[in-house]
């Protein structure tokens, strides 16, 4: 197949950045968008030209860092990551417009790359509990309900990758940020600390320069890992309780 | 040292997007709440001039003789004046944020919604939505209630008040737009306050959209009722 890419390209992070228009022919569909990518900047290279620089890592759809915005929505078509986006999903012609995430709070880098140590700051903040490690504990000393088990899990597939950030109108990254509140707030381990959690990590959030949620709900329909709207409830929940808790101490 | 710092992020948490969210679902909250009772109101129309008028002069006397004349209603005014300072205060507040959170010259130069489109416009709609209806309100306080506005002849009674106005057809169609702009922010407003309020839960969420759904609907045509009986010579 014979793509036109119009990819955002930005020489670095204080220089304004342009549209620019690009030819790729003989695209084969089984091929991935990054490696699609791949093709167009091996010929930029051998023009002579500087290639696309975007971010990528594991490319099977887990590290989280190759998140790019195909066609105005966060990852492309389909609902997952980039990497494991292929071009089967265009057809033969297809203008494609490539952007970067577009939030204050994960400014561009160069090209397509953005820097997200905003997320590794929240996370910092409290995404975390703070127990001694060593050799791993028994599977049944501490037993978990396997509904909040589940819970767990599934909020801790988050992979940070920002989508949820690129497509918010606001680009709030609450449903990042709920998904970790969620994951550790489901657990034994995770409750000592939930209320010094959730205020941390909710004031880092916003520190960040993140937008406030309006439960708009692009988030949750971008997100790869498929981390549900109802995180973000339960966010709220675990800090309405912490500050009430409060007044009454 | 732990304690304390946890007592300062708490208060910085005082001023977060997720509590400015939260004033902004209880007032909303407290104004849903007005709106229905306000609905049932208006609906004693059907009961001819003297029970409108009744109705309207019985609220002026609610909690009487503890409270004076009127005490009551003006109790119930500041309530819904503050929800709804409150509410406006918030929203712009909210609507700043994102606003630096991806300011204009970061604009997608492509943008697509991966929701259904009816969903994503009663959601992108909240803000000028809600302009639309602060100044509605304003609209319809000048008419019906100091009725400084007065088409179709000024009463003292309410109930005349009421039919003068809505046997004029433009009357009756910016009620009409003004409701629909209600039912559409409470669609989205309704899931969203009790989504903000911790209510929605996995498997929760179709549910709270149904009820948002039918809330919204029997709002807007519980408060259309009225005008068009009256404007198409039902009750006169
Ligand atoms: C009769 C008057 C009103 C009622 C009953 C009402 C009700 C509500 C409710 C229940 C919410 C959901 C709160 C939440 O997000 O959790 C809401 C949100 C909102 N309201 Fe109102 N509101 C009214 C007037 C206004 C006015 C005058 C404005 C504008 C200044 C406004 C702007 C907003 C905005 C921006 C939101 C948040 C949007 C979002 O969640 O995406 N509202 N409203
Ligand atoms: S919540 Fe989903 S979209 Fe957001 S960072 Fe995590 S995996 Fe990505
Ligand atoms: S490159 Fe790791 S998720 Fe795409």
């Amino acid at each position: 197949m014979n793509i036109t890419l119009r990819v955002w390209r930005q020489k670095s992070r204080d220089v304004e950045g342009r549209m620019v228009t690009y030819e790729i022919e003989d695209v084969s569909p089984d091929m991935s968008f990054l490696e699609m990518l791949d093709v167009l900047n091996e010929k930029l290279t051998l023009q002579g030209e500087e290639p696309v620089a975007f971010d990528h890592d594991c490319r099977e759809g887990i590290c989280g860092a190759c998140g790019v915005v195909i066609d105005g929505v966060a990852h492309g078509p389909e609902t997952t990551t980039t990497c494991q986006l292929h071009m089967r999903s265009f057809s033969d012609g297809d203008v494609i417009t490539v952007e970067p995430w577009r939030a204050t709070a994960f400014p561009v880098v160069k090209d397509l790359v953005v820097d997200r140590g905003a997320f590794d700051r929240i996370i910092q903040a409290g995404g975390y509990i703070s127990a001694p490690t060593g050799t791993a504990p028994d599977a049944h000393a501490m037993p978990v309900p396997k509904s909040d088990a589940d819970r767990a899990f599934d909020a801790a597939t988050c992979i940070g990758c920002g989508a949820c950030v690129a497509a918010c109108p606001n680009a709030s990254g609450m449903l990042f940020t709920a998904a970790k509140v969620t994951h550790l707030g489901m657990l034994p381990q995770g409750q000592p600390e939930r209320e010094a959690r959730v205020v941390k990590m909710v004031n880092q959030h916003d520190e960040e320069e993140f937008g406030g949620c309006t439960n708009i709900g692009e988030c949750a329909a971008v997100c790869p890992k498929g981390i549900p709207l109802d995180t973000i409830s339960q966010l709220n929940r675990d800090l309405l309780g912490s500050l009430t808790s409060a007044s009454s101490e | 040292m732990a304690n304390s710092t946890l007592t300062k992020q708490r208060s910085a948490a005082l001023q977060s997007s997720v509590a400015l969210k939260s004033a902004m679902a209880v007032t909303g909250g407290i104004l849903v709440l007005f709106l229905i009772a306000h609905m049932y109101g208006n609906l004693m129309v059907f009961g001819g001039q003297e029970a409108f008028d009744d109705y309207s002069h019985h609220i002026r006397e609610i909690g009487e003789p503890m409270l004076p004349h009127g005490g009551a209603l003006w109790i119930i005014r500041v309530v819904l004046l503050a929800s709804l300072l409150i509410h406006a205060y918030a929203a712009f507040a909210l609507w700043a944020r994102a606003k630096h959170a991806r300011p204009a010259a970061q604009r997608y130069v492509v943008r697509k919604s991966a929701q259904s489109p009816s969903r994503r416009y009663a959601a992108q709609t909240m803000r000028w939505g809600g302009v639309i209806v602060a100044l509605f309100v304003i609209y319809h306080i000048l008419h019906l209630t100091t009725n400084h506005i007065a088409p179709g002849g000024a009463s003292d009674s309410p109930y005349e008040r009421l039919v003068n106005g809505f046997q004029i057809w433009w009357v009756v169609l910016s009620y009409l737009i003004a409701l629909l702009a209600v039912g559409y922010h409470l669609w989205h407003g309704i899931f969203s306050a009790l989504a903000t309020l911790g209510v929605n839960k996995a498997g929760r969420e179709r549910a709270l959209r149904l009820i948002a759904t039918v809330v919204a609907a029997a709002i807007t045509v519980g408060f259309l009722v009225p005008p068009f009986s009256i404007l198409f010579g039902l009750v006169s």
